[in-house]
């Protein structure tokens, strides 16, 4: 076999590798996490998934004392609730995105060891008056009224 | 002249952290965490410009034997790795605090650690061979072939779900960024990119001088 054989079938396996990645990844098999929708078709009782979606509005609940914490996921289509114990991230809120790491509880509901909070892609500044900040607080102790307030006729 | 453009190179980042830290604004959902972006997504393009230079200077090596273009794969590809090293460990950083976690294994973040493993390996079997052209002739392979992962890095946003956020800038379309955000993005962009050219430059006169000491 010449060295020019073996750097042609050496490609091959190479490119053959890369091709299988590629194919692989574009198949099931890189599915990050599941949405709502796709686990309530089919679930698995105690099966471990990774599940995604956005925090319904209203549904959050909280109790610090007992950190346990309990939400529903929803693709707008499906709708799973989540229960959890300890503190989410900064990030997690209602109406945001979030990833919550678990399994499928039998009675109904996603038994969540980790939740991570996905963030968007836009980047804003804050509002004048959302933000106080420094100069506001400058103002203040100066006595002179707040820029978000009007002044008293 | 690469003197020179070590010093724009060093001016450009002084001016663009004093906008990441000065002038940028306090972003309105995540804080000032999000100022990480300002070093996170300039050394990933430069890595992107820098593992696009080894593609070139390896095809450039193969088409015409000419060791030159060899100096430009191997002069690209050290920066790239270090460039790469810095995104995952910036990004490692921004998502502690904003995702809750320091590394998953989504799309985006896999790919980009099989992008540092590649060129890793690029430069390891770079260092296992000695003679220069048989050198430039493997490592041309790998340089071609790992640049086949650039646009699976870049595009894994958009092709699968992950936990990273879909592409602000480079996107498919326009996404909403504040005008200073992306401003002060652009000078850092600017910055890290001199900076890679002035690497560029001092790395290809040193690989030159290590041929004419060796031949």
């Amino acid at each position: 076999m010449t060295t020019q054989r073996k750097f042609v079938a050496g490609g091959l396996v190479i490119v053959a590798a890369l091709g299988y990645l590629i194919w692989s990844g574009v198949t099931q098999s890189v599915v990050y996490f599941v949405t709502p929708s796709e686990l309530l078709a089919a679930p698995v009782a105690n099966k471990t998934y990774r599940l995604g979606g956005m925090v319904l509005p209203g549904s959050l609940k909280w109790e610090p004392k007992t950190l346990s914490l309990a939400f529903t996921l929803s693709d707008g289509k499906g709708q799973v609730s989540v229960r959890h114990r300890g503190a989410p991230p900064d990030l997690f809120a209602e109406g945001r995105g979030a990833v919550v790491e678990g399994s499928w509880a039998r009675e109904g509901y996603f038994q969540a060891s980790l939740i991570l909070a996905k963030h968007s892609e836009e980047y804003k500044a804050p509002h004048d008056g959302a933000d106080p900040g420094y100069k506001e607080l400058l103002r203040t102790l100066r006595r002179e009224p707040r820029t978000d307030e009007k002044p008293p006729r | 002249m690469t003197r020179a453009l070590g010093w724009l190179a060093a001016l450009a980042l002084v001016i663009g952290l004093g906008a990441a830290f000065g002038y940028a604004p306090r972003e309105a959902v995540q804080g000032n965490v999000q100022r990480i972006m300002y070093l996170h997504v300039p050394a990933v393009l430069t890595a992107y410009l820098a593992f696009a230079l080894v593609f070139a200077g390896s095809l450039g090596y193969l088409f015409t034997r000419r060791l030159g273009w060899d100096r430009l794969a191997v002069a690209a590809a050290e920066p790239g790795v270090l460039f790469t090293g810095l995104t995952i460990v910036s990004g490692s950083i921004w998502g502690k605090p904003t995702w809750g976690t320091w590394w998953t294994w989504d799309a985006r973040l896999t790919s980009t650690a099989v992008l540092f493993l590649v060129y890793v390996g690029y430069l390891l079997l770079r260092g296992m061979v000695d003679e220069p052209d048989r050198r430039a002739r493997y490592a041309a392979v790998v340089g071609i072939l790992g640049a086949a992962n650039i646009p699976i890095v870049h595009f894994s946003v958009k092709w699968w779900r992950a936990l990273h956020q879909p592409s602000t800038i480079l996107g498919p379309e326009p996404s909403p960024i504040a005008a200073p955000i992306a401003l002060t993005l652009l000078v850092n962009w600017i910055a890290f990119t001199l900076l890679f050219l002035y690497f560029l430059a001092r790395r290809a006169e040193i690989a030159r001088l290590e041929e004419s000491h060796a031949g």
